[in-house]
C-alpha cells in the first residue's frame, strides 16, 4: 500500500513538473481515445497551432463518462467532456457542473440544434446491419412478423441499446411495448455492449445487428468489403448525436472553447467519418469521404428532445423488460 | 521471528484484503442517497443464483470422474491434458464466449454437424448457454482442485489399499469419499462465487433480460442512475450470498485425517474391466470439450497475430508489470491466510470473490482521486485489486494441503521448536510447493487477463493487454481484437505452465 501511494505521488509529481505547457484535459469515452479511434489525431491537429498540452482522459463508454463526471463532480481537473449522447444530457445538464458553450456553428445535421450547454461534433442514424445478400424487413413491423434474427444491447449498460430503446419509442409512442413483444421471438441474445453485438454478428450467429448506418463504411473503406449494407426502415431512424461540453470548473476557459470551436473546425471534422465512422456534425468543404455516397439515406430523422429522453427512460426499460421476459 | 509476530501476519494480510474491498464498499454507500432495490433486482438475484449454483454442481459433478480417471491412469499425453485443463479459466471471459459461441452457436461447428445429418438445431441462447459456456470455464478448474486432493492423499494409505485388497468400492469408501469431502465443498464455492459475480457470460449468451445478473443492476445503478447506494446495496448482497454458500461448505467440509506419509510415489489402484474404458470416455469426452472452443480461438487469431500494431507489445509488457507482483501477492497473503488456525481467515480469503470489481474500483476512486489523478493511479491500483481479487483462488489451491499440513506436522513442528523463516524454508516451502504453483500459475494469470478497474483510470499512456482487446473490438477491428486476446491467453498460460511446471516438478507422483 506504502509502495503504491509513494508510486502515484511520483508520477504526479512528474507531471505537474511538465506544467509550465497550458494543459487542456478532455474527458472521453475509451474508444474515442484509442489508437484506432479519432483521438490521436486530433490532438496532433489540435496541439499543431494551441502551445497547449491536450491531454484525452478515457473513461470507458457513453454512460461511464456521465458516471466519471458525478463521480469527480466540481473537483474534476478535466476542461472538456466529450462523447455524451442526447438519451444523456438532461442528466449531464442537471448536476450544474457545465457551462453554456456560447459558440453558433452552422452545423449540418438533420434536425434543428439549439442546445446552449452541448455541442455535437459528430452524428448516426441507428440501423440495423446486415450482410448485402441477405433479404432484409422495411420496418418494426415487417421485423416482427419475419423470422430474422437479429442481437441488440442491453438498454441498462449500452448507449446503442438505450437507442434502440429510444427508436421504437419515437416511432411506436405507446404501442412500444407491443412492438417489442412481438420482436421478441427475433432477438438471439442481448449483449452488454456494442462490440459484443457486432462480434456475434461477424461471427454469423444472427441475420442483423443493431449498429448505425455509416457501419458498412468501415468494411467498405478500412477493409474494402462492401458486402455488409443497413436495413432502412419506413417508420424513419432514430439518431444518435455525440455532444461536448465544457465544465464550469474549468481553470482554461479560453482554451475550452478553441478545442470546441476546433472540434467543428474542417481539420477536425474531416479526421471523424473514418475514426470515429460516424457523420461530421458540420460537413467540411472537402465534403464526405468517398465511399459514404453508398450508404442508405433515411427518409425521416428522429430524435427525442432530451428532457423528454431522460423523462421516459425507467419506464421505457420497465416496458423493454417486461415485453422481453418469458 | 517469534511465534506472536507470526501470528500477526494473518491479521496484517485480512486488515489490507478487508480494507480494499469493505472500505471501497463503505465510500459508494456513504456517497449519499436513497436506496431502492425493486423487484426486477430481485428477480435478478434469483437468475444469478440459480445459474451459479446448477453451473457449480454440474462443474463439480463431471469434474470428478475425470480427476479419477487422470488420477489412476498413466498414459502419453496425460501432462498435457493436465495442463490445457487450466486454459479455459485463464482465457478472458469475451474471448472464452467467443470460443463457445464458435462451436456451439447458431452458425457453429455443432450446429453445421447437425445440420449435415438432418438434426434440429441447437440453440445457444438462454439458460443452457449460460450453464455450458460456466461449465466450460469452470468444470477444468474442479478438475485441478480435484486433482490435487487425490495427490495428497498418502502413498502409504494407497498401499495399505493394494495389501487389503481393496476393490475400485473399498477404494472409493474408505480414500476418495473422504478426500473429496475436504475438497469438493470448497471447489463447488469458488465455482459457485466466480458464477455468481460473471455478467458478461450470463448477459451475451442468456437470450434476453431475464438472464439479468446482480452485477448487471450494480452496472445500472452506478452507470445510469448514479444511485450509489443502491449499488453498495446490490453489493452487500452479493456478499450475503456469499457468505451464506461459504457457511453451507463448512458445515458440508470433512476433516482431513490421512495422516502423514513418507511421500513416496504410488500409484492408486487402476481397476480393469469396465472402469478402464470408463475412464477412457471421461477423458476423453472431457478433453474434447475443453480443446474444442480453445482450437476455435486458436484458429480465430493466429491468422491475424501479424497485423497486430505495436502498442499491443507495450500493452503486453504492462499487463506482465502488473501480473507479476501481483500473482506474489496475492499468493503470499493467501498462503499467510491458509496457515492461520482461524475459520475467519477462510471468510477474509473468499470476501474478494463475491465483490463487485465495479463497486471496488468506483469506491477507490471515490477514496483516492482528491488527492491523486486517475491516470497516476491506474497501475498500482490494478495491481493491488487484480492482488485482492485473485486471491481466494491462491487460497483454495493451498488450503485443504496446509490444513493437512496443520493436522500431519503441526505437533511435531512445534515439538522441535521449529518456527518464523525456518518453519517457512523447511516445512512449509517444501510441503506446499505444488499447490504453490499452482496458485502463483493461476493468479498471475488471471491479473494477466482481468479486465478489473483498469477502465476506471487509464489514460492513453497506460492501457493493458485486456483494454487493448476491448479498444480493438470497439473500433470494429474484430480480427485484430481476436488476434491480441490470443496473445493475452498465451501469456496467461505460459505464466500459469511455468509456474504450475515449478510446483509440479519432483511432487507429482
Amino acid at each position: 500500500m506504502r509502495s503504491l501511494i509513494l508510486a502515484a505521488g511520483i508520477v504526479s509529481l512528474g507531471q505537474s513538473a511538465l506544467a509550465e505547457t497550458p494543459v487542456l484535459s478532455v474527458l472521453t469515452y475509451d474508444s474515442f481515445v484509442s489508437e484506432w479511434g479519432p483521438g490521436p489525431a486530433i490532438e496532433k491537429a489540435f496541439e499543431a497551432d494551441c502551445a497547449c498540452d491536450l491531454q484525452f482522459v478515457g473513461a470507458g463508454d457513453g454512460a461511464a463518462l456521465l458516471s466519471r463526471v458525478r463521480l469527480e463532480g466540481a473537483a474534476t481537473e478535466a476542461d472538456v467532456v466529450l462523447g455524451l449522447d442526447t438519451n444523456l444530457t438532461a442528466a449531464a445538464a442537471a448536476t450544474g457542473l457545465f457551462a453554456p458553450h456560447g459558440q453558433t456553428p452552422d452545423l449540418s445535421l438533420p434536425v434543428a440544434w439549439d442546445d446552449a450547454t452541448f455541442l455535437p461534433y459528430d452524428w448516426g442514424w441507428f440501423a440495423f446491419v446486415h450482410n448485402r445478400d441477405f433479404a432484409a424487413p422495411a420496418s418494426f413491423e415487417a421485423l416482427a412478423v419475419s423470422d430474422a434474427r437479429i442481437v441488440i444491447q442491453d438498454p441498462r449498460s449500452s448507449t446503442p441499446g438505450l437507442g434502440l430503446l429510444m427508436w421504437v419509442k419515437a416511432a411506436h409512442g405507446d404501442r412500444a411495448g407491443e412492438v417489442w413483444a412481438a420482436l421478441a421471438d427475433n432477438i438471439v441474445t442481448v449483449t452488454p455492449g456494442w462490440s459484443e453485438a457486432y462480434g456475434l454478428f461477424l461471427e454469423g450467429e444472427a441475420d442483423m445487428v443493431l449498429s448505425y448506418t455509416t457501419s458498412p463504411a468501415y468494411h467498405l473503406i478500412a477493409e474494402e468489403d462492401d458486402s455488409k449494407t443497413a436495413a432502412l426502415f419506413d417508420e424513419g431512424h432514430y439518431m444518435q448525436v455525440e455532444v461536448m461540453g465544457k465544465l464550469a470548473g474549468t481553470d482554461q476557459p479560453d482554451l475550452a472553447d478553441r478545442f470546441l470551436a476546433f472540434m467543428l473546425s474542417d481539420a477536425a471534422q474531416e479526421i471523424l467519418p473514418t475514426t470515429n465512422w460516424m457523420y461530421p456534425a458540420r460537413e467540411p468543404a472537402s465534403g464526405l469521404p468517398k465511399g459514404f455516397e453508398t450508404l442508405i439515406q433515411p427518409g425521416t430523422s428522429l430524435l427525442l428532445p432530451a428532457a423528454e429522453a431522460e423523462a421516459l427512460r425507467g419506464a421505457a426499460i420497465e416496458e423493454w423488460r417486461a415485453a422481453l421476459a418469458r | 521471528m517469534a511465534r506472536g509476530a507470526g501470528a500477526l501476519i494473518p491479521l496484517a494480510v485480512a486488515a489490507v484484503v478487508g480494507l480494499v474491498i469493505l472500505a471501497s464498499l463503505a465510500a459508494v454507500l456513504g456517497h449519499g442517497g436513497a436506496a431502492s432495490v425493486s423487484a426486477a433486482d430481485w428477480a435478478a438475484v434469483r437468475f444469478t443464483v440459480g445459474q451459479a449454483a446448477v453451473s457449480a454442481a454440474l462443474s463439480c459433478v463431471l469434474a470428478i470422474p475425470v480427476a479419477r480417471a487422470l488420477t489412476r491412469r498413466r498414459f502419453a499425453g496425460r501432462q498435457a491434458i493436465i495442463a490445457l485443463l487450466g486454459a479455459p479459466f485463464l482465457l478472458p471471459v469475451i474471448t472464452a464466449v467467443f470460443g463457445v459461441v464458435a462451436i456451439y452457436g447458431r452458425s457453429g461447428v455443432l450446429n453445421r454437424a447437425f445440420e449435415a445429418v438432418g438434426l434440429p438445431a441447437f440453440s445457444l441462447y438462454g439458460p443452457q448457454g449460460v450453464v455450458l459456456a460456466q461449465v466450460f470455464l469452470n468444470m477444468p478448474l474442479a478438475v485441478r482442485m480435484m486433482l490435487n486432493g487425490w495427490a495428497a492423499i498418502p502413498a502409504e494409505r494407497l498401499r495399505l489399499a493394494g495389501a487389503l485388497g481393496f476393490g475400485p468400492g473399498a477404494v472409493w469408501r474408505h480414500l476418495e469419499k473422504p478426500m473429496l469431502a475436504t475438497v469438493l465443498p470448497g471447489a463447488a464455492l469458488a465455482i459457485f462465487v466466480i458464477c455468481l459475480t460473471s455478467f458478461a457470460v450470463a448477459l451475451t449468451l442468456g437470450g434476453g433480460p431475464d438472464a439479468t445478473t446482480v452485477e448487471l443492476s450494480i452496472y445500472q445503478a452506478i452507470r445510469y442512475e448514479f444511485d450509489l447506494p443502491k449499488a453498495a446495496l446490490l453489493a452487500a448482497v452479493q456478499f450475503g450470498l456469499c457468505a451464506a454458500a461459504l457457511a453451507l461448505t463448512w458445515a458440508a467440509t470433512g476433516a482431513p485425517g490421512f495422516g502423514a506419509g513418507l511421500d513416496r510415489a504410488a500409484l492408486p489402484p487402476a481397476p480393469r474391466g469396465w472402469r478402464r474404458p470408463g475412464d477412457a470416455l471421461a477423458v476423453g469426452l472431457a478433453l474434447v470439450f475443453v480443446a474444442s472452443p480453445l482450437v476455435a480461438v486458436l484458429g480465430r487469431g493466429l491468422w491475424h497475430l501479424t497485423d497486430l500494431p505495436p502498442q499491443i507489445w507495450q500493452a503486453a509488457g504492462r499487463s506482465i508489470l502488473i501480473a507479476l507482483p501481483s500473482g506474489v501477492l496475492a499468493t503470499a497473503g493467501a498462503l499467510a491466510l491458509a496457515l492461520a488456525p482461524n475459520r475467519w481467515a477462510e471468510g477474509v480469503a473468499m470476501l474478494p470473490l463475491a465483490a463487485s470489481s465495479l463497486v471496488i474500483g468506483t469506491g477507490l476512486f471515490l477514496l483516492l482521486v482528491p488527492p491523486f489523478r486517475p491516470g497516476a493511479l491506474a497501475l498500482p491500483v490494478t495491481l493491488a485489486v487484480n492482488a485482492a481479487l485473485t486471491l481466494p483462488f491462491a487460497y483454495r489451491a493451498l488450503r485443504p494441503e496446509a490444513l493437512a499440513l496443520r493436522a500431519d506436522y503441526g505437533r511435531l513442528t512445534e515439538a522441535l521448536g521449529i518456527a518464523g523463516w525456518a518453519r517457512l524454508r523447511r516445512i512449509i516451502l517444501p510441503r506446499l510447493r505444488r499447490p504453490l504453483g499452482f496458485a502463483m500459475g493461476v493468479t498471475v494469470a488471471l491479473s494477466m487477463g482481468d479486465l478489473g478497474v483498469i477502465a476506471l483510470f487509464a489514460d492513453e499512456r497506460s492501457a493493458t493487454l485486456p483494454l487493448m482487446v476491448q479498444r480493438l473490438m470497439g473500433a470494429y477491428r474484430m480480427d485484430q481484437a481476436a488476434a491480441a486476446a490470443l496473445v493475452l491467453a498465451g501469456l496467461g498460460f505460459s505464466a500459469f505452465l511455468a509456474f504450475d511446471l515449478w510446483g509440479r516438478r519432483n511432487a507429482d507422483a
